[in-house]
């Protein structure tokens, strides 16, 4: 499967949703997306992982990339994703303790909501 | 033992491709189901790391995959032509360390944490990386 992309915003929130593979080939769109977001003034980011079938180092880069713009203007990068293929990842790389990582978008939006 | 070798252009398209045709013969090897996904993973970044190599130091050249069926093992080695002398590196990273694109040896580190058996040899000439599981001795009967 391709990589699809959407992103809205709620509240100071912009959740980013992710289907499909993000791979070599495909995670040039995703990286082009999170710089975008950020050049437009969206510095809390939640991307939610839970259709990503697949993600290998290429896209770890890339989440790791938009960690380092959005808190390069005190913002956030964090994550939905309950996919035990997915998380096992994140654990292998230590990235667990790099990301929030979060089992749902309400979940996510109540600790953001906190954290104001 | 039965072996398919496979070549393909310096392309991050063709990565897809080599991961759907390593699992595909990791299943028809007998490699469970549960270890699949590592397999898919595991041949993907060892593609992409190699695809990366070879857009920056011989972009004409194809990169090769042999996978194995050897004694109850499933093997896969993922041969490139870029000169590397990369050594194994942690596998836990600080952000500050992190580089956007990732270094290619956090792709092996991944490897390594996936895969049941790991070889890495770089060398002047290539990098080559052989990876094996489990597998049933006499795996799938061949339609």
């Amino acid at each position: 499967m391709d990589l699809k992309l959407d992103h809205r915003t709620e509240d100071r929130l912009t959740i980013v949703e992710v289907e499909g593979e993000i791979d070599v080939y495909t995670a040039p769109r995703l990286r082009e997306l999170l710089i975008d977001l950020v050049n437009k003034g969206n510095f809390h980011l939640l991307v939610n992982m839970e259709k990503v079938d697949f993600l290998d180092s290429t896209g770890l880069g890339v989440l790791v990339g938009g960690l380092k713009r959005v808190r390069a203007h005190d913002g956030s990068l964090e994550l939905v994703c309950t996919q035990e293929r997915i998380l096992k990842i994140f654990r292998i790389t230590g990235l667990t303790k790099v990301f929030g990582i979060y089992a749902s978008v309400d979940e996510a939006k109540e600790a953001h909501g906190k954290d104001k | 033992m039965a072996t398919v070798e496979l070549t393909f252009s310096a392309l991050p398209a063709h990565v897809r491709t080599a991961r759907l045709v390593a699992t595909a013969i990791a299943r028809r090897t007998g490699v469970e189901e549960s270890l699949l996904d590592e397999v898919r993973l595991a041949v993907g970044e060892a593609c992409s790391r190699a695809v990366e190599a070879h857009r920056a130091h011989c972009p004409g050249e194809p990169i090769r995959i042999e996978l194995r069926d050897d004694s109850g093992r499933f093997e896969v080695t993922v041969s490139d032509q870029a000169p590397s002398d990369e050594q194994q590196h942690e596998q836990t990273y600080e952000l500050g360390m992190l580089a956007d694109p990732f270094m290619s040896s956090f792709g092996i580190a991944v490897i390594v944490g996936l895969a049941d058996d790991v070889e890495v040899f770089p060398s002047p000439k290539g990098m080559r990386i052989r990876m094996s599981w489990p597998a049933a001795h006499n795996g799938h009967p061949p339609i």
